[in-house]
This record gives structure tokens, C-alpha cells and sequence, in this order.
């Protein structure tokens, strides 16, 4: 076991699969020499070679385009959008072309392919780098859709959306690349895609969330403690497919549920959460199901930021008014 | 000051072996072709017109869906494909299918392909290729990515992709023929320029005098060919296909051509943007009417001989699409299993619901 920060972790991981699968390809904008702009790849083309870990012109479509093309010929591409701003560009090649392959081929043809790309706010990036735009992949039937909220789970994670047979977008928030280091196991493990993650137990409420949103929930957890209130906490990992079981199970035994996402209001996955729950799960709420989500403008690039973003206080203001509802 | 656009066209003249009054003018560039070749390509063309006809007449009457017709790009559809070989991947436009069918793909799929089954998009074992795409210009990027990875995996194929003149425009036509020419990956890419996009002349597309041109910004070989000449756009591309395998990188193909009939046959009314002047003279430069003069100049074909292929291709087509009905009805649950390799929970409760809708 090591200490490892999260950007350790994906290295690590690709490192793992590099090894393990002579078909996987490492490749973007930067990934080569340079390492990435945030290092996920440092050190990979020295190791496994110019043909496996290599640049690629600037251009998002053709990154995913040429994966599409890759899959064909047996490999399994792990490609980087170096931010997930960016993927506008690539979005008919992703949702229009990747995720339909597997029915336009009358499902003859995978794409075994994970899209890697760094997103999310707080670090102070320029317009574009920051925003959470998982909701455009997770309206893609065909797309799965992997956000994970720490080192371990970044590993585990990662190995097994290589491994997996359909698309995947892997998610990397920026602020947890190093802003903490995890016990990470030095050899291979896989964690399921789809499954969610009970990362605190809790009777009164359940909070639902997942990214960088999840230490934001178990911060407010731990505060409302102090107050009484025992918070249940459920780190999604996967945003498609969402793992509900989990989800109604909690719901269940809570009876309240707030629902925690760092994305605006109308985009990210909350109200395709909450309308699944409150469709499973009515019978059991003694509130209403609330939202705790980023208000519906563009995202707030550097100035603003910190009270644009949600964050715990937002959090625990929720959960006060299902609690006394 | 040198300026770049001066002799452009000089540099991108048309190439053509085989004229419209069926004389060779080009004889050094006559490809090897046996006797036999040169009537399996009359044959092929002959029988993809009336596949053409057919079709037309199937859709009229409601029994294919989408079809794109194919009258007047014969030549260019036919001679890059006869250029190819079974190992090579082809990614076609939705006016391609054609190509996918002298590939591999058996007539009643293609059918089942314009009626939106499923199963007209499972290409048999050993068929290289996708099915049409719909999305003009998508195909560059992926056949870039097919080429490359053939290069990774040392095999000795190319990838080959269409698109039309419209399809130059797109930003994916660009990125493909680029990141094929950075990585020297063995590719053709295809621009049958049939002169109109739906509606739009090409000369209100782009201020580039030629469509080959456009290689020239990515770096790589570019020709343009007289897309009504089988010959010439034979040669062309085994051409490329031959420099693509040893290495030489990728060949962007403009074919000059034209397709007689609309868009497609979901409404598109021709006599809208073109003239009928327009029409008649490109029905001068038919590929088959010339292919026709140079066969029997040749004494290699008779009309006896093309009666025969239109009987067999008007029976096949019959048993075909007598296939196609026998075909069970694509369902909702057979698109929710070609979704993923394995159904998530949403999507098992969905295939219940829809499951028990369909036994009712």
C-alpha cells in the first residue's frame, strides 16, 4: 500500500492497464512527453513507448473519432479530453457516433472506450475548463458516466471502465487531484461501475452526491451531527447507470433525502435522480426531496466562484428544512 | 510574391483514361486489368443501376425506407471499391451502400438497413465495414482511427471513406484528413463530388476551385478524377491503396459526378436548384454508356450479354426483398439490448415493460 494523491492514483491505474492489456492506447493533447497538463499520464510514453502513449493533433472530434476507429482494430483506447470544457467539440463523435455503435452494428461491434478528462470548479481555471457537463453524456443512452471522489475510488474505478465494453467518460474533478492522499493498493483491483458507495452511516437523512460533492456532504454530515441530526451519506461513483437500489434502500430507512450535485440546477443528474426516487420511494418521504445544485447560469469562472459553487452550509440549510418539514 | 492559388488547377487537372465517347486518351495510365475484369466491372455497374431502379420503385411503394439514390456515381462508387481488397475497412456516407454490397453485404441487409433493422447493420464475418452514417463527415475521423489502427497493427489495408462535396465543408472532414496525414496512416478518403449538396452547388460551398485541393493543407497526396470514368477512378485509387499499404500515407480522391436523381427519396424535388440543360449534359458523361462504346469496340460485350445481367439482377433483387419481409419485425426490446454489453438495472426494468407489451 501507498499514499497516493488522485492524480497518483490515475496514473497508477493507467500504468496497471498499460501492463495488464497489450490493446490499451494512451493518447490526447499533451499526454506524450509532457506528461498531461495535469501529469495523469507523467512518465507513461517513457515506459510503454511512442506507439502505446502518444500526442495527437488539436483537435477533440478527431481524439474521439480516431478511438472509434481504434475500437475496430481490437484496441481498447483510453483517450484525454484535456478539459471536459473542450468536449463540445467532440460531442456528434461521442453521443452521435461512440455510444450508437453498439446498436448500429446490430450489437456486433464494442467500443471499449474511457474518455479521461479533468472538470470541475474551485481551482480557478479560465471559461470552459471548469464546468460539469456530465449531464450531456448521461442524457446518451449507450454512454456511461464514472465521477469519482477520491484516490482509491479513482483507481478502482478507472481499471475497471478500461475493462468494461462500452464508452465510458471518466470524470476527474480538478480539486482532488492533490488536494488529499488515500491508501492506494500498489497492484490491481477493480471497483463495479454502477455501483454507489455508502461512504457514512446515517439514520435521519440521506444525502446524495458524488465528486468533489461528496466531502462537501460528509463535512455537512459531521457538522449536523453536533446538532442531532445523524446524516446518511451515498457517494454515487457511477452517474450512469445510477445505482438506485442503494439510493431506495437508504431512502427507506431515512425517510428524507437531499440531493447534493455541484452542477446547475438543470443540468447534472439531480432531477433524474430525484424523479426515479420519488417514484420508488414516495410512500417513505416524510418531505420533499431537495436540491442542493449550482444556480442555472454559465459557470462562474474566477470571479464569483467560491458562493456560485455549492458547499456545505448550502448543504446543511437543505437538510434543516427536510428535517423540520 | 508568389501566389499559391495560381496554377491550383493546373495542379489538380482532371484525370481521366477513358472519355466520354469510350475512347482511351490516357493509355500510359491504363491500369491491369484481364478481360474478365473489364466485364465484371460492366457487369457491376449494369446491375447496381437497376438495383438503383428498383429501389426507387420499392420506396414508391412503401416497401424500403430511406434510400439515397445511386443513378450516375456508379463509376465512382464501383471503381474505388473494385479497387480494394476483402481485408480493407470501408466507411461509407448513406449513398454508399453500393460499395457495401459488392464488399460483402448481402442484398435483403441492405434493405433491412433502409428499413431501419437492426440486422442490415450486422456485417457478416469477414465484411470490413460500417454501416452508412448519417452524419456528414463523421466517417473522416473514424477512418482515420481504422487506418491507424492497422498501422499499429502492421497489417497490410487501408481504411477507405466517403463523403460528398458538401462533407468538405465539415470541421470532422478536416481533423480526419489531418490526423491521417500526421500519422501516415494508410487511408483513402472519398469526395464524390456530384455537384450538389441536397440543394447547394458546390461553387457557393467553398472558394476552392477543386475539392482535391484541400489535401494539400493536411499534407497529403491529393487527386481529382473524372468520377464518370471507371478506369480512372480504379487507377486512382489503387493508386493510393498501393502507396497507403507501404507506408506512404493517406490520398484524398475528388470524383467529378452527379447523381440523376434527388437527394433522397423523402421529398427532395431536383428541378428546384437544377436545370434540365444541367441534367443532360452530365447524361452525356454516363460511366456506363461510355464503359458500354469501350467493351464492345473491344468485342467484349454484346446487348444480349446486358440483358442477362439486368434479368438476374431483377431477380435477385425480387428474391431479396422477398428475404427482407420474411425478416421478424425489429422490436423495442431489441434496441434496448444492443444498448450495452450487459443491460443496467434501468434499462432490465425498461426490457420488462416492453417485453410484456409485446407478447399482448
Amino acid at each position: 500500500m501507498a499514499q497516493m494523491t488522485m492524480i497518483q492514483a490515475i496514473t497508477d491505474a493507467l500504468r496497471v492497464e498499460l501492463k495488464n492489456d497489450e490493446n490499451v492506447l494512451v493518447y490526447g493533447e499533451d499526454v506524450g512527453q509532457n506528461g498531461g497538463v495535469f501529469r495523469a499520464t507523467e512518465g507513461l510514453q517513457d515506459e510503454f513507448g511512442e506507439d502505446r502513449v502518444f500526442d495527437t493533433p488539436l483537435a477533440e472530434s478527431g481524439i474521439a473519432g480516431i478511438s472509434i476507429g481504434l475500437a475496430t482494430q481490437g484496441f481498447r483506447p483510453v483517450p484525454e479530453i484535456q478539459f471536459f470544457g473542450f468536449v463540445y467539440e467532440a460531442m456528434d463523435a461521442i453521443n452521435g457516433q461512440m455510444a450508437r455503435l453498439r446498436y448500429r452494428s446490430g450489437n456486433t461491434v464494442s467500443m471499449p472506450v474511457t474518455i479521461r478528462s479533468p472538470f470541475g470548479g474551485g481551482v480557478h481555471t479560465p471559461e470552459l475548463h471548469a464546468d460539469s457537463l456530465e449531464g450531456l453524456i448521461t442524457q446518451q443512452p449507450g454512454m456511461k458516466v464514472v465521477i469519482p471522489s477520491g484516490p482509491y475510488d479513482a483507481k478502482g474505478l478507472l481499471i475497471q471502465s478500461i475493462r468494461d465494453n462500452d464508452p465510458v467518460v471518466f470524470l476527474e474533478h480538478m480539486k482532488l487531484y492533490r488536494s488529499f492522499r488515500e491508501e492506494v493498493p500498489e497492484d490491481d483491483y477493480t471497483i463495479d461501475l454502477g455501483k454507489a458507495n455508502v461512504v457514512r452511516e446515517g439514520n435521519d437523512v440521506t444525502l446524495v452526491a458524488y465528486g468533489a460533492m461528496v466531502h462537501s456532504a460528509l463535512k455537512a454530515a459531521e457538522d449536523l451531527e453536533k446538532d442531532g441530526i445523524d446524516a446518511e451519506v451515498i457517494d454515487l461513483r457511477t452517474v450512469m447507470p445510477v445505482d438506485f437500489d442503494t439510493i431506495i434502500e437508504s431512502v427507506e430507512k431515512t425517510n428524507r433525502m437531499v440531493m447534493v450535485q455541484e452542477a446547475q440546477r438543470q443540468a447534472g443528474i439531480a432531477s433524474y435522480v430525484v424523479s426515479n426516487v420519488q417514484e420508488r420511494a414516495i410512500l417513505h418521504l416524510e418531505a420533499p426531496i431537495l436540491t442542493v445544485a449550482a444556480p442555472d447560469t454559465v459557470y462562474a469562472f474566477t470571479q464569483a466562484e467560491e458562493v456560485w459553487l455549492p458547499n456545505y452550509n448550502d448543504i446543511i440549510e437543505k437538510v434543516n428544512k427536510v428535517i423540520n418539514f | 510574391m508568389k501566389r499559391s492559388l495560381e496554377n491550383i488547377e493546373e495542379q489538380f487537372e482532371t484525370f481521366q483514361i477513358l472519355n466520354e465517347e469510350g475512347k482511351i486518351v490516357n493509355e500510359d495510365a491504363m491500369p491491369e486489368l484481364s478481360d474478365e475484369d473489364l466485364k465484371e466491372i460492366m457487369y457491376r455497374m449494369v446491375y447496381t443501376r437497376i438495383l438503383d431502379q428498383r429501389s426507387i420503385a420499392l420506396n414508391r411503394q412503401g416497401r424500403l425506407g430511406f434510400y439515397a439514390p445511386t443513378a450516375g456515381q456508379e463509376a465512382s462508387q464501383l471503381g474505388t471499391q473494385f479497387a480494394l481488397e476483402k481485408e480493407d475497412f470501408i466507411l461509407p456516407g448513406y449513398r454508399d451502400v453500393p460499395q457495401l454490397i459488392w464488399h460483402g453485404l448481402p442484398l435483403y441487409q441492405a434493405f433491412l438497413f433502409s428499413r431501419g433493422h437492426y440486422h442490415g447493420n450486422q456485417m457478416p464475418e469477414g465484411v470490413n465495414a460500417f454501416s452508412p452514417q448519417i452524419i456528414i463527415g463523421a466517417q473522416y475521423t473514424q477512418a482515420a482511427g481504422v487506418a491507424l489502427g492497422m498501422k499499429k497493427r502492421d497489417k497490410k489495408a487501408v481504411a477507405i471513406t466517403y463523403t460528398g462535396d458538401g462533407g468538405t465543408s465539415q470541421g470532422d472532414f478536416y481533423e480526419g484528413i489531418n490526423f491521417a496525414g500526421a500519422y501516415q496512416a494508410p487511408a483513402i478518403f472519398v469526395v464524390q463530388n456530384n455537384q450538389f449538396a441536397i440543394s447547394v452547388p458546390v461553387e457557393q460551398q467553398t472558394a476552392a476551385k477543386t475539392l482535391a485541393q484541400k489535401a494539400v493543407a493536411a499534407g497529403i497526396e491529393g487527386i481529382q478524377v473524372d468520377g464518370m470514368d471507371i478506369l480512372a477512378v480504379y487507377a486512382a485509387t489503387k493508386d493510393a491503396r498501393e502507396r497507403a499499404v507501404n507506408g506512404e500515407g493517406p490520398t484524398l480522391i475528388e470524383t467529378l459526378t452527379y447523381r440523376y436523381g434527388p437527394h433522397t427519396m423523402a421529398g427532395d424535388d431536383p428541378t428546384r436548384y437544377r436545370t434540365e440543360d444541367m441534367d443532360s449534359e452530365w447524361e452525356k458523361k454516363d460511366p456506363i454508356v461510355r464503359f458500354r462504346k469501350f467493351l464492345e469496340e473491344k468485342g467484349l460485350w454484346t446487348e444480349e450479354e446486358e440483358n442477362e445481367v439486368i434479368e438476374k439482377a431483377k431477380e435477385e433483387i425480387k428474391a431479396a426483398i422477398k428475404k427482407t419481409d420474411e425478416q421478424p419485425k425489429q422490436k423495442v426490446s431489441d434496441l434496448i439490448s444492443n444498448m450495452y454489453e450487459e443491460l443496467p438495472a434501468h434499462l432490465q426494468e425498461q426490457m420488462e415493460e416492453y417485453k410484456a407489451k409485446e407478447s399482448k
